[in-house]
């Protein structure tokens, strides 16, 4: 076959064109058939990040006790309540010493002291528990959030020796006994699996904010994507001063303290 | 022909072929009744078009392989509807989807499963609509 550099290129040409047209025909060939896909109120980010108003929360307190986030949270999650060192937590209280123990020193402020700050999976954008994860049950999705697919977890806790915040429990025994009332739109835990706060990835795909956020009586939790520029949370981390627990250990963390 | 200790060698054997041959004759020849899913939940007799995610026999062979699918599709690739080949939005989930429609567990999943002598682990986590007792059937399954 003699072809010459004229033929070629006249070819090429049109074998491009024909390239070209490749999405086209996909999209009206696209049958209609099965597939998986997510409702369009679904909230859709990039990088889902936490800001927590610690003054709004204290207000709240001096109107009396509230824990409000962390039971409407442990009840929509089904976390059990033992007591003492098999406790499992999603999202609870602790004192400025604790939640940052670096920062804190004997002169802090008394009404910074006691906090409290509100504690939770810090969904970080370098999560240590991912790397270190054998099995891949923990992993961090596209929009940033840390996951666990509860199926694959073996138990054997790595997760938790990564974890520089102790953000999460381990179920060393059955917890169903444990759990006061049982929220039958989702699944319990295992005896000898890990779980954690999960940014409630299953109410932000039916178009709900967090748990915490939406119970939260003095609004001290925004939700929000940190790639959106436009979004609460950057507006607020753009006007104050905020903290994030244990920077220093290059985790990236993604909630943020505003005090 | 001769045996040698005749009488305790045929006891032995008798009482070996009566260990052995238990199964069979305790169940008299009977067969077990063949498993019976039944489908008359409120929400299905409800249905205009009694129509499942997919076919009646696809979800009889692989409804396992569909539930793995949706598990990795709703917890991994954070997709959690499902559209069927009818057009019909489904949520990807065990208790919000199945359990819907199949409120019935002990009357639907347990028929064939404990026909087969099978225990699949769905129930040590997911919830069947209000059967208080899942608690002790998990501790015993351990």
């Amino acid at each position: 076959m003699d072809k010459g550099k004229r033929d070629f290129l006249k070819i090429t040409g049109a074998c491009a064109l024909g390239l070209s047209a490749l999405p086209l025909v996909k999209a009206t060939a696209k049958e209609k058939g099965p597939a998986y896909i997510n409702i369009p109120k679904a909230l859709q980010g990039k990088r889902w990040a936490m800001v927590i108003d610690v003054r709004k929360c204290q207000e709240q307190q001096k109107r009396g006790e509230c824990n409000k986030c962390a039971e409407a949270c442990h009840y929509i999650h089904n976390v059990p309540k033992i007591p003492n060192e098999e406790e499992i937590k999603w999202i609870w209280k602790d004192t400025f010493e604790h939640a940052f123990p670096g920062t804190a020193h004997e002169f802090v402020p008394d009404e910074l002291k006691e906090g409290p700050f509100v504690l939770l999976c810090n969904h970080c954008s370098k999560p240590p528990c991912v790397r270190v994860c054998p099995t891949q049950a923990t992993f961090q999705r596209a929009d940033g959030i840390v996951m666990m697919d509860h199926h694959r977890c073996i138990g054997c806790r790595y997760c938790m020796a990564g974890c520089p915040f102790g953000a999460r429990s381990f179920n060393w025994r059955d917890p169903r006994p444990y759990i006061e009332k049982l929220n039958y739109q989702y699944p319990t835990r295992r005896r000898g699996v890990v779980e954690k706060c999960t940014f409630c990835a299953e109410r932000l795909g039916e178009g709900l904010e967090p748990a915490c956020v939406e119970a939260c009586p003095a609004k001290a939790l925004i939700f929000g994507d940190l790639e959106d520029p436009t979004s609460e949370v950057r507006k607020i981390l753009k006007e104050h001063l905020t903290l994030r627990r244990k920077y220093e250990l290059g985790t990236h963390p993604n909630v943020y303290y505003l005090v | 022909m001769k045996i040698y200790d005749a009488k305790p060698i045929l006891v032995g054997l008798a009482i070996f072929l009566g260990i052995t041959t238990f199964p069979f004759w305790y169940n008299g020849g009977k067969a077990s009744p063949p498993p019976e899913p039944k489908l008359d939940t409120p929400v299905i007799s409800k249905m205009e078009k009694k129509e499942c995610v997919a076919s009646k026999d696809y979800m009889r062979k692989s409804h396992m392989a569909l539930l793995n699918e949706w598990r990795t599709e709703a917890v991994r690739k954070a997709n959690r509807y499902y559209v069927t080949a009818g057009g019909k939005l489904y949520p990807v989930s065990l208790q919000r989807g199945c359990l819907k429609c199949h409120s019935n567990k002990a009357d639907f999943c347990d028929q064939c499963h404990n026909y087969i002598g099978l225990k699949p682990y769905c129930w040590d986590c997911h919830l069947s609509p209000q059967e208080k007792k899942t608690t002790t059937q998990v501790a015993e399954g351990e």
